[in-house]
């Protein structure tokens, strides 16, 4: 009975390991595009895998496409508009670049140049203020007469 | 100048509550906006269930209005709503043809004669190309063609009651299609 479970507990690994397909490609440039594609492109069905990671039949079916359009020596920019026009900009984890999405690639840099703005506003300001405080010859002599005054009563 | 300076804060927040209450109360985040509608059926040439030797292709199925259903005996959703589908076949004039998606076509025959076949006829996907092109992402899924062809609107999940009468009924009236079974006021 215990090597029975002995043996189950080894057969288990090669269970969980029949879950990533195989696939065969002729270089090993293919391949690393197959794997950058499928990184980089969302699974449909769910919310936030990518194809890599998902165990959904779908998901298993667009790796197949996609290592079959690598195989055929497609562009990474086919293979990518090709499930764009299936599945639609869900399927990209790398949004294009259209005014839909001008907001999400801009709104960072915008901001960015907000704040500086904004800092440059301020510290111009604070001088400013700090300019008017200045004191002319006739007022600093009078500080520092006075200052002189105050340190020898001090002593 | 200055007075701006003091709403900008309330203009920040007003953007941002807003991109919120859109993101998380008004999409269902598994619903994907479908690529697909207002473009032509993808071009396909499939043998069907009914004749596994004589492939039928896209022009077959043009013409007229028609419904496409993509189901599977696998799917539990797909027996769920095909009472619906049975209805639609026997109360109205528009033509429901089937994608039989990765399924075992002697289960799927079988399947029909136990629970009734609402199709003119189901293509047989085996290996999901047809439903890759098609965007399919989960079965049932169930799409609006025009008579030329061009896809007009697309459901994923069971298409139910209220589904045909809300949704699928008046893109069908639009069409130039006529119910006269349903209320004026439905859609």
């Amino acid at each position: 009975m215990r090597r029975l479970l002995l043996v189950l507990l080894c057969l288990g690994p090669l269970v969980a390991g029949a879950a990533i397909d195989l696939q065969e490609f002729d270089t090993p440039a293919q391949e690393a595009r197959y794997h950058a594609l499928i990184d980089e492109l969302r699974c449909p069905k769910c919310l936030n895998t990518n194809l890599s990671g998902s165990d959904s039949p779908i998901s298993a079916d667009l790796r197949r496409t996609v290592a079959r359009m690598v195989r055929e020596g497609r562009s990474d920019e086919e293979i990518r508009s090709y499930l764009l026009e299936r599945y639609g900009d869900f399927i990209l984890y790398r949004p294009r670049v259209t005014p839909a999405t001008w907001l999400l690639w801009f709104g960072p840099a915008v901001l960015l140049l907000v704040g500086a703005v904004v800092i440059v506003l301020m510290v111009r300001r604070q001088r400013r203020a700090a300019g008017a405080a200045d004191l002319s010859p006739e007022e600093a002599e009078r500080l520092a007469r006075l200052r002189a005054a105050t340190d020898a009563s001090r002593s | 100048m200055r007075r701006l300076a003091l709403l900008l804060p309330l203009l920040l927040f007003v953007a941002i509550a807003f991109m919120l209450w859109r993101g998380f109360s008004l999409e269902d985040p598994h619903k994907l906006p479908s690529a697909l509608i207002d473009r032509p059926l993808p071009a396909f040439s499939l043998p069907t269930l009914e004749r596994p030797d004589v492939p039928v292709t896209k022009a077959d199925l043009t013409g007229r209005p028609f419904l496409l259903n993509v189901w599977a005996t696998w799917c539990p959703t797909c027996r769920a709503e095909h009472s619906e589908l049975e209805r639609i076949a026997a109360e109205h004039a528009v033509p429901i043809f089937g994608v039989n998606y990765k399924d075992d076509p002697a289960e799927a025959v079988r399947w029909l004669a136990r629970y009734g076949d609402p199709y003119v006829l189901s293509v047989i996907d085996a290996d999901g190309s047809f439903g890759i092109d098609l965007g399919v992402y989960g079965a049932p899924e169930t799409f609006v063609v025009d008579a030329g062809g061009v896809i007009r609107y697309k459901r994923v999940g069971a298409v139910d009651r209220r589904v045909w009468e809300e949704e699928i009924a008046p893109v069908l009236r639009e069409l130039g299609m006529e119910f006269d079974d349903l209320p004026a006021g439905a859609g």
